[in-house]
């Protein structure tokens, strides 16, 4: 290799001077030696960590440690703070009854916490050591000394920077030759400007690189915000879409075209025979029948009887026709509170809205098959049920519309003591 | 520039030869256009494994985990085995790395970068087996808490959780400490190639390093608390894989002995498979002056004390079992030992305890072909150890109803072949185009790095 001419300025402006060493004591003493003579901006080079010369160069301790203790710090609150979040704040996860959280961190989550506290302090030393090291960086001037490829091999260097305030080229050679070193070498800057700079088509591969990189968000994002009336995309379908028919779907197996197999006519099934028909339809008889006023031989009205129709009476209809059946109950004071005008229950203890002079059967009737905006109730309430119903709505028309005569004589001076 | 290094490094007698000798011989397994025939042999039995590990692991996750033996007694079965196996193996690197460096054994140096690289690729053959395991891998991420539509997040008491948390902190961090400790060996690369390619890519990755006292500072600041760090982690990270069973309430896994007893076998497990790979690979790429005989010889000789504490562990379990008077767990380890897996508790005992006392001789300790031999044996030993805690445990559990027996398929001897083989052939791969060994590091051990210094 040739030396370059440095006395040229076309070659560059002046960097600095980089002296070799033939071992690592050698730079120890060279290193101190440029330190007592008030040199700041230098630096040794060397294939290992060479011990001794940060004292030898004045090094001051490196606040790398400071760092990564916040890092871990850091990582232990941000460890808690998401399983708090997790399990205690945004869903309340519910494990046998255990506490949600206790303070300051529960058992099960320090296994995480540690984790945590572990790899933000592991990140805080790795990217801290590199940023606070300036790297990566691309290019460095004494990259262009072929003998500075040694440093990476056996070589031994000192550099001393052109804009130190002591550096003079001959006063500053002649320290390192004197300081013992094996060969003093200028470096200068490349007389073109550009090759310092970073190359355009980097700038324009690191553009394109981050917009693509944002595509996939975007995509994510444009879900999101939009509808499609296009199915899921499945990638493994067979859960979703099952090597069975369900049911009311299409089956073209079936000459009818559906999957559903109908009851076979002229067939029942075992038990849902359901012939007496004041039992079941509250009818004296099927065909041209008339409702009964009575109650079904089924049926005795007994005090258990009635407690049951009462609660079944407390579930499934005073929400609508309220607990004392005057067709109050919470929904139709929501739907006025709502100001909505829709078909409001009947009062069923009032003589006007004719349910007192409705048969038994009829009751019965409209309780199985409903009425108006009212639902049948034979699918949840099976039928002794609603003729329970049946005998505990009687009672409340009866207690509601009672007169005076209603009450014996001994009860009455009773309720007349404690009214005041 | 080989000749010349080589001629320096014998004729003359000066300090920096011992140098370029160090980086000629090390740099010289990537750059010697001569690959040695096994070298290819290896990386070909490797891709082989390895195709017929992807093609079990694409009919697994077609198919659904249903083609694999296990059943509704034994939930778990190679699956699981494999995942601890291989996580185990993979401490030993991080043991070399980080224990031994806090206790200032220069030895390590030479086989450290090897052991974090195999640290590294057992942690990615660990990691396929719960992904699987899932049954539905593809929804995997959801362990990751995230904001959801369905307003769900990850429960986080759940052993299975913390698995989650401690295996992607022990792979990155293995990853980082792996690259940090690289970066000046791959400088040295770099500085060497003479191919525009080579240049390029071992430019790019050595993030333009060169080696500054100012920049070593910081640097082995950062490495000596990155050991500390990974430390006290490699220590969690098996006693929570030891908590998937500790915490549940099974007969033979719901034991206070598990996290030292997982920790100590996973060493001794690694330490077998290190010296598996580094003793062919020394031969292979003439890495026997780096690689030295007392350094296989202490690697044996930790292995032999790990064995024993695995052996000591089987002992306490069994003692109290007995000594607990729970008659459930008397009859687990009773039936360990005489149940129908006998055979297989049989294996481990005979590889894990009795095995490693050949290393108490020191013929045993410096033959290489003995080594080797042993060191397979206990790694067959390890693997029957967790299929005996976590198959032979589940195939009797506390109602005989649930009795059963377990029988792998031949997709759970597949999927475990092709793990092999990624380890395999990344661990080739690794030889061959990084610095298998800490140049550097090794540099730094040397007398002559201290050479001119006055004392």
């Amino acid at each position: 290799m040739d030396t370059p001419d440095n006395t040229s300025v076309e070659n560059g402006e002046l960097y600095g001077v980089l002296a070799e060493f033939d071992t690592p004591g050698a730079l120890i003493k060279a290193a101190r030696k440029v330190r007592d003579a008030g040199y700041t901006e230098f630096d040794c080079y060397s294939p290992f960590p060479v011990h001794g010369i940060d004292e030898a160069m004045g090094i001051k301790r490196t606040i790398l440690p400071l760092l990564i203790f916040g890092g871990g710090i850091t990582g232990l609150l941000g460890g808690c703070l998401l399983q708090w979040y997790c399990n205690a704040s945004a869903w309340h996860w519910n494990v046998s009854g255990k506490p949600l959280w206790t303070f300051p961190i529960t058992p099960n989550n320090v296994p995480i916490a540690f984790e945590c506290t572990i790899l933000l302090s592991v990140f805080t030393s790795f990217f801290g050591m590199w940023i606070l090291n300036k790297l990566p960086q691309v290019w460095h001037p004494f990259f262009r000394l072929d003998r500075f490829a040694k440093v990476t091999d056996d070589g031994f260097f000192l550099g001393i920077e052109a804009k130190d305030k002591r550096f003079d080229l001959a006063e500053t050679r002649r320290l390192l030759e004197s300081a013992g070193a094996l060969e003093v070498e200028d470096c200068n800057l490349d007389p073109d400007p550009e090759t310092r700079r970073m190359p355009i088509w980097l700038y324009g591969f690191i553009i394109v690189s981050t917009v693509f990189a944002l595509v996939p968000f975007a995509l994510i994002y444009r879900a999101r915000a939009s509808h499609s009336k296009e199915p899921h995309y499945h990638i493994f379908s067979d859960m979703d879409f099952q090597a069975k028919v369900k049911s009311d779907t299409a089956f073209d197996m079936f000459p009818d075209g559906r999957a559903n197999r109908g009851e076979i006519p002229g067939t029942v099934a075992r038990g849902w025979l359901e012939d007496d028909s004041a039992y079941w339809r509250g009818l004296t008889q099927d065909q041209g029948g008339e409702w009964i006023t009575n109650f079904p031989a089924q049926v005795q009205i007994t005090p258990e009887l009635m407690k049951r129709g009462q609660q079944r009476f407390n579930i499934y209809c005073a929400p609508c026709h309220g607990y004392d059946g005057r067709g109050d109950g919470m929904i139709p004071q929501r739907v006025r509170k709502a100001g909505a005008g829709a078909l409001l229950p009947r009062n069923l203890i009032d003589p006007k809205t004719g349910v007192i002079t409705m048969p038994n059967g009829q009751v019965f009737n409209t309780i199985s098959n409903g009425y108006n905006t009212m639902m049948g109730y034979s699918a949840q309430i099976p039928a002794q049920d609603r003729w329970a119903i049946v005998a505990y709505v009687r009672a409340l028309e009866r207690a509601q519309n009672a007169a005076q005569g209603d009450v014996p004589a001994d009860k009455w001076n009773e309720i007349n003591g404690a009214t005041p | 520039m080989s000749t010349e290094a080589t001629a320096a490094a014998h004729g003359t007698g000066d300090a920096r030869a011992a140098f370029r000798e160090i980086t000629h011989d090390i740099a010289w397994v990537a750059e010697n256009p001569k690959v040695p025939k096994a070298w290819y042999g290896a990386l070909g039995v490797g891709l082989l494994l390895l195709s017929i590990g992807g093609y079990c692991i694409y009919h697994v996750v077609m198919t659904g985990i249903g083609v694999w033996g296990n059943n509704n007694s034994v939930g778990w079965a190679w699956d699981i085995t494999n995942f601890v196996w291989w996580i185990g193996i993979g401490h030993a690197g991080t043991l070399i790395s980080a224990i031994l460096y806090l206790m200032r054994q220069g030895w390590r140096t030479s086989i450290n970068r090897a052991a974090e690289a195999m640290t590294i690729f057992a942690v990615m053959c660990a990691g396929i087996f719960p992904i699987i395991h899932t049954g539905r891998p593809w929804f995997a991420w959801w362990m990751i808490p995230h904001p959801n539509d369905m307003h769900m997040w990850p429960q986080f008491r759940s052993p299975l959780m913390w698995d989650v948390f401690a295996i992607s902190t022990y792979a990155t961090t293995s990853i980082l400490f792996w690259y940090m400790g690289m970066v000046p060996d791959l400088a040295t690369f770099r500085d060497r190639s003479k191919s525009k390619i080579r240049q390029l890519v071992y430019g790019v990755l050595a993030l333009g390093w060169r080696g500054s006292a100012r920049q070593w500072h910081r640097y082995e600041r950062a490495y000596l608390i990155l050991a500390g760090l990974s430390t006290p982690l490699v220590l969690s990270v098996h006693s929570v894989v030891s908590f998937d069973f500790a915490t549940s309430l099974n007969p033979g896994w719901h034991t206070t002995i598990f996290p030292p007893y997982f920790v100590a076998g996973a060493i001794f497990s690694g330490f077998a498979m290190v010296m598996t790979l580094m003793i062919p690979a020394r031969y292979l790429f003439n890495l026997k002056h780096i690689i030295k005989e007392e350094h296989i010889e202490a690697m044996c000789k930790v292995t032999l004390a790990t064995g024993m504490m695995v052996g000591f562990s089987y002992s306490v379990e069994f003692f109290i079992a007995w000594y607990s008077g729970n008659e459930f767990e008397q009859f687990t380890f009773l039936n360990r030992a005489s149940g129908p897996f006998w055979w297989a508790w049989l294996s481990m005992v005979s590889c894990n305890v009795l095995i490693p006392q050949f290393f108490w001789f020191k013929k045993c300790r410096t033959n290489p072909w003995i080594i080797i031999i042993l060191c397979i044996f206990i790694n067959i030993g390890m693997w029957f150890e967790r299929f005996v805690i976590i198959a032979t445990s589940l195939t009797r559990q506390w109602l005989p109803s649930t009795w059963s027996y377990y029988v792998p398929t031949k997709y759970d001897v597949g999927v475990f072949v092709g793990t092999i083989g990624l380890f395999l052939t990344l661990f080739t791969l690794f030889m061959r185009f990084l610095p298998s060994v800490a140049i550097a590091e090794v540099k730094n051990t040397l007398p002559e790095a201290h050479a001119g210094k006055e004392h």
